[in-house]
């Protein structure tokens, strides 16, 4: 087709611009916008000075917009939560709940005995203050000179006093002991309580015990308190032994009791002894001695029912509600729960209504009573709260033994209220003693359920991941989850609330280790049954994660992070699409930092952007999402001045374009590429305006490879998209041959510095357009035979709206094939008439411009074929 | 029980086996007189004497001091019996071992009542065995109380619970009724009609009060009252007191009731032409801080029932 000819039209793209551009009106930005993001911004208090700019506040708040069905789930889909529910319901096996129930009637090595915390309480809780002691007078008689003599400073007063309970008795009040006088005397006590026991003084022995416990009552010196109850205990327990073993002694005739005796083999004399002591203490009148002896002597149920301590036990808990002082209390509870736990481990309920009662009572602590009685002790409220750990940790202890179930449902609750409490410090001790309860045996794998909870709860409350993830317990919580799905769900519930919640970017390295290692925990949890929506949801939160990760200044840092990432994500394809942006991202950034010109760092630096994305791309499946890359990674090359990388990526993508499929999936259904090859083509030409020449390679080399591609190209079987791809590469031409282009980059020498509109490169675009018109036409003829004179008339509008906008029409040559395609367009009546009345009313408008003329001519020649 | 007669190392003793349990029974008195001696004793019988009475004594409160000292009611023997358990003669060295039964036969239309030591009322059953021997040789006597306690009674007891509250205005013997703190106690007992085996019990709930509490006290009254010929005298003592709460307790949380009847100091409620025993009453004292109110104040509760099921 040597009879076409082609000149580009002459562009003057200023003044162009400024006669067709619509009318630049200033928008308000406080006003209604269909596209502005309902987001609320109170942006009176943050900022009230800056008006107008709300925008910037408005989207700040948006900064990942999360999959709102990702965020429905709140982390775990709800198939894989009911798979985790029915695993945790599984029942235990047989002979595991048979060995458990075994185990429950007593208490193993793993409780931590009673003994070794004795001395650690008697150590840490002393005074130097002065106590007194309410004794009663027995024995003492022949010990009082010696002990005067140990004390001499020691006031001793004496006073009768009726004894309520028992008998009549002389009671000497001591004054002004030390701390160790007050062991001593105490000591002496337990000292004479044997005597008395070894002499058959029965009754002497209960009122000396009797007296001790009383003392609990006590709470002057209230500092003391533990120490105090301690040494008292002790007593109780060297009292209950005695009682007991003197009953099983009784029944020692013919042979002495087996140690799992039942009531039935007891004899009636033991029992009727047994009853007789209960009898006594039942009638002790004062509440504390009553309550502590008998529950020294709750052993001692066993000879006479068989379910006498699983009676007596919530009676003697209940009991401990009339202890008004609750420091007195909680140290009652926990001398029950400590002999219910020597008696009868197996009476969960006990210990357990004895924590909740201890909750419940708990505002005691803050009662007119209790701070009355602080200010005249003059002990602070932190010192005193300590006063309450050894209970309340034994008591816990008690709770929580062998019980992970029941300790897991509990430390659930308690989480949430030491989150909504405390600090992170007080969170990590729970996570700690939590990881401590259930990590024998492998009990977690029975509580996944409630460990996730766990987590959630945190996460409800540390939204500050700098913070949560410098609890010490955090991440050897998060060990627990071993089950794979369990684990991916805590994790995918992390990243979540991350995404939310993180306002600004990090570079902390406390939360990047540890949520790489959650997203890597993710990512290595795709496998090949991973459904692709699975896959796109950690795909979507490993993104915010990265989109996260900044270090500021430091883009050397930055790069490496993605080549990390890179080779830790590598199975998930948007996470490697993203990264490429992250990376590409980091060339503009450097390139804004260095105002465009880069030093001799810099530049080295954005050339290994470039060769990072250069390899990264080929790794990617997706074919389009390969294209894309390589236009959008060449652009970035291109605008930091790296041409030989530019030049490299378009390559890639020219020679990757046979690949492209005629059909690919998407959404799961299949469907053609073709508009999808179409627009690429039309992205890539527009880029390549601004893309020089190789030195070594030939004029337009990109160019003319494009299309021998295209040409090359299966495509569709009647399909028209190779023309069209003809037909948009000649505005490119026509853009090319212009004097200064439309656009172009600074500090990168395009073509038309490059030729300055050197006639043969003018000459060599004339002729590639002529043989692209060539081709077009060609195409038109053979449409002409078929069936197809609707798509004729349309194609060749195309290439007329083409050469009317491109081409010079002064030549007559062009300006005869123009009339000729309006012609052949409107031939078959098949064009749009609507169409065809604006472009003739365009083309009488731009007949009125001074070089366009010759344009009024062509329009006396295009006739519009009006329907009849 | 036992005696050691030193002189002639003769251990004398006797123990019952059983504790009778029956108003009207047919019931015995069954057990062993056992005799330790190194050599034989001579001896001129032994006998056993069982005796069951009832003592009343006027309390000094009712009636003068004087009058009350010699004014006591005269006994009322519920039963008397007398066997001889071995004839005169000689009991061998060594131990001897005398089973004996004594069949529990009332005096007339006499009821044989539960046994029950009171301040006022008295009622014992003893055995007595003597063992009668020659004037160079004193007499041996053992003397032993058994117990009887009543048949349980066949009728089902219904719990009868009862609430209560306790406010200032509910308070007995209070002179200024409005110089007392506000204060609001609720409760109930589980049952009014009580087995005297099984504790008595109930919940208590602290509502409110203007005061810190000290103390919350339950106390057993016991009311005895005697028949004689100036008309009935009513005492009543104070047999248990029991603190349920001890300090200012945790309001609105239910404090448990629960004390267990003496033994001996009590006994189902008997009424009799010439007394009563066993009409029990129950207080709840609450002590407040003694600077508003330096009295205990106690609150009447509904009288006991017992009886043994």
């Amino acid at each position: 087709m040597a009879a076409v000819q082609w000149h580009s039209r002459a562009r003057r793209y200023e003044s162009e611009l400024q006669s067709c551009g619509l009318e630049v009106a200033p928008v308000e930005f406080s006003d209604y916008h269909p596209l502005k993001s309902i987001t609320v911004t109170d942006s009176k208090s943050r900022r009230g000075a800056r008006k107008g700019s709300t925008s910037s506040s408005s989207s700040s708040s948006s900064s990942v917009a999360p999959d709102p069905l990702s965020s429905m789930l709140d982390g775990t889909d709800p198939l894989s939560m009911f798979a985790a529910a029915s695993a945790s319901e599984s029942p235990p096996t047989l002979s595991q709940s048979r060995k458990r129930r075994e185990k429950e009637d007593e208490v193993g090595v793993d409780f931590e005995p009673w003994s070794s915390k004795r001395g650690e309480i008697l150590a840490r809780f002393t005074t130097t203050e002065k106590l007194s002691i309410n004794l009663f007078m027995g024995s003492e008689k022949g010990k009082a000179p010696s002990l005067a003599s140990s004390a001499v400073s020691e006031k001793v007063r004496t006073r009768l006093e009726e004894l309520d309970d028992l008998e009549e008795g002389s009671q000497r009040e001591l004054l002004n002991l030390s701390q160790q006088d007050y062991v001593n005397r105490i000591e002496e006590l337990n000292q004479s309580l044997k005597e008395a026991w070894a002499s058959d003084q029965k009754v002497k022995a209960l009122k000396i015990v009797i007296q001790c416990s009383k003392l609990l009552s006590d709470t002057a010196v209230i500092q003391f308190y533990p120490s105090k109850f301690v040494l008292i205990t002790d007593i109780l327990d060297t009292f209950g032994r005695l009682v007991y073993e003197r009953i099983w002694s009784m029944c020692s005739d013919p042979r002495p009791l087996p140690d799992s005796f039942t009531a039935d083999e007891v004899n009636d004399t033991a029992k009727e002894t047994c009853l007789n002591w209960f009898f006594k203490i039942a009638s002790i009148r004062e509440l504390i001695p009553r309550l502590y002896v008998e529950v020294a002597l709750l052993k001692c149920n066993r000879f006479l029912t068989k379910c006498g301590i699983q009676e007596t036990v919530p009676r003697l808990t209940a009991m401990i509600r009339g202890i008004g002082d609750p420091l007195v209390a909680v140290y009652a509870r926990a001398y029950l729960c400590r002999i219910g736990m020597e008696v009868a481990p197996h009476l969960k309920d006990s210990l357990n209504k004895n924590f909740f009662d201890l909750l419940g009572t708990f505002r005691q602590i803050h009662g007119d009573s209790v701070q009355n009685q602080l200010v005249l002790q003059r002990v602070e409220i932190p010192v005193y709260l300590t006063l309450y750990s050894p209970a309340i940790h034994w008591i816990l202890q008690c709770v929580s033994y062998r019980a992970p179930e029941d300790y897991i449902n509990c430390a659930e609750i308690w989480v949430e209220f030491t989150c909504r409490h405390f600090t992170k410090r007080e969170v990590n001790t729970v996570l700690s003693d939590i990881i401590k309860h259930m990590t024998p045996d492998r009990a977690f794998e029975d509580a996944y359920p409630q460990l996730q909870s766990v987590i959630r709860k945190i996460l409800t409350y540390f939204h500050d991941f700098s913070v949560l993830f410098s609890m010490e317990r955090f991440l050897p919580f998060m060990d627990m989850f071993q089950k794979d799905s369990v684990r991916v769900g805590v994790c995918l519930s992390i990243m979540d609330v991350f995404i939310k919640h993180q306002q600004e970017p990090t570079r902390d390295p406390v939360i990047l280790n540890a949520l790489l290692h959650v997203c890597k925990t993710m990512h290595d949890s795709v496998n090949a049954l991973t459904l692709e929506d699975e896959k796109r949801s950690l795909a979507l939160l490993i993104n915010g994660f990265i989109r996260m990760v900044s270090f500021g200044r430091d883009f050397e840092q930055q790069l490496s992070f993605c080549v990390e990432a890179r080779a830790t994500f590598c199975n998930l394809e948007p996470v490697l699409v993203q990264l490429i942006h992250t990376v590409n991202q980091l060339a503009m950034e450097t390139r804004r930092v260095m105002r465009g010109s880069h030093s001799r760092k810099t530049a080295a630096f954005v050339r290994a952007c470039a060769a990072y994305s250069f390899i990264t791309i080929p790794s990617l499946t997706s074919i389009f999402s390969r294209l894309n890359l390589y236009l959008l990674s060449g652009q970035v090359a291109l605008a930091n001045q790296c041409l030989s990388q530019a030049d490299a990526f378009l390559k890639a993508a020219v020679s990757v374009l046979p690949e492209v499929p005629r059909s690919i999936s998407i959404e799961g259904k299949l469907r053609s590429s073709e508009g999808f090859l179409l627009d690429f083509i039309n992205n890539f030409l527009s880029a390549l305006l601004v893309v020089p020449d190789h030195p070594e390679a030939g004029v337009l080399f990109l160019v003319r490879g494009l299309l021998n591609m295209v040409q090359d190209y299966t495509w569709e079987d009647n399909s028209d998209a190779k023309v069209h791809v003809y037909i948009s590469a000649l505005p490119l031409l026509a853009a090319m041959s212009q004097e200064s282009y439309l656009y172009s980059i600074p500090k990168v020498d395009s073509n038309e510095t490059l030729y300055g509109g050197d006639p043969k490169f003018l000459a060599e675009i004339n002729k590639l357009c002529e043989t692209l018109i060539g081709q077009v036409l060609d195409h038109l003829k053979t449409l002409g035979r078929d069936e197809s004179i609707h798509r004729q008339g349309s194609l060749a509008f195309s290439l007329f709206g083409c050469l009317l906008a491109h081409g010079d029409l002064r030549n007559n040559k062009l300006n005869q094939l123009a009339v000729n395609l309006w012609n052949l367009s409107h031939k078959q009546g098949y064009c749009n008439t609507r169409t065809s009345v604006r472009t003739l009313e365009f083309i009488k408008h731009q007949a009125q411009q001074p070089d366009m003329v010759h344009l009024s001519d062509v329009l006396h020649r295009l006739t519009l074929q009006s329907r009849t | 029980m036992n005696i050691l007669n030193t002189k002639s190392v003769i251990l004398f003793a006797f123990h019952i086996c059983n504790i009778i349990s029956g108003l009207l029974c047919q019931e015995v008195l069954a057990g062993v007189v056992a005799i330790v001696s190194k050599e034989a004793v001579q001896h001129q019988g032994i006998t056993l004497t069982m005796e069951g009475i009832v003592n009343l004594q006027l309390s000094s409160k009712s009636v003068g001091v004087f009058e009350a000292f010699y004014n006591s009611v005269k006994p009322i023997q519920l039963i008397t019996s007398n066997i001889e358990v071995v004839k005169q003669g000689k009991v061998p060295g060594g131990k001897t071992e005398i089973p004996f039964e004594f069949p529990l036969h009332t005096k007339g239309n006499k009821v044989l009542y539960e046994t029950y030591h009171g301040v006022f009322v008295n009622i014992q059953y003893t055995l007595r065995c003597d063992m009668k021997r020659s004037l160079l040789a004193k007499d041996l006597s053992k003397t032993c109380e058994f117990m009887v306690h009543c048949l349980p009674q066949k009728a089902k007891l219904q719990p009868t619970p009862v609430d209560f509250t306790i406010t200032p205005e509910t308070l007995q013997n209070v002179r200024e009724r409005s110089l007392l703190p506000k204060f609001l106690i609720r409760g109930h007992l589980d049952a009014t009609n009580c087995v005297i085996t099984k504790p008595l019990t109930g919940e208590l709930v602290v509502e409110s009060s203007d005061v810190a509490i000290k103390s919350i006290e339950l106390q057993l009254v016991r009311v005895e009252t005697c028949g004689c010929a100036e008309g009935y005298a009513r005492d009543a003592t104070e047999i248990q007191n029991i603190q349920i709460a001890e300090g200012d307790v945790c309001h609105s949380l239910p404090i448990p009731i629960y004390m267990v009847f003496p033994r001996l100091f009590t006994c189902p409620t008997l009424e009799t032409i010439n007394f009563k025993v066993g009409e029990f009453t129950c207080n709840k004292y609450k002590s407040n801080s003694a600077t508003v109110c330096g009295l205990p104040m106690a609150d009447r509760c509904d009288s006991l029932f017992l009886c043994r099921v």
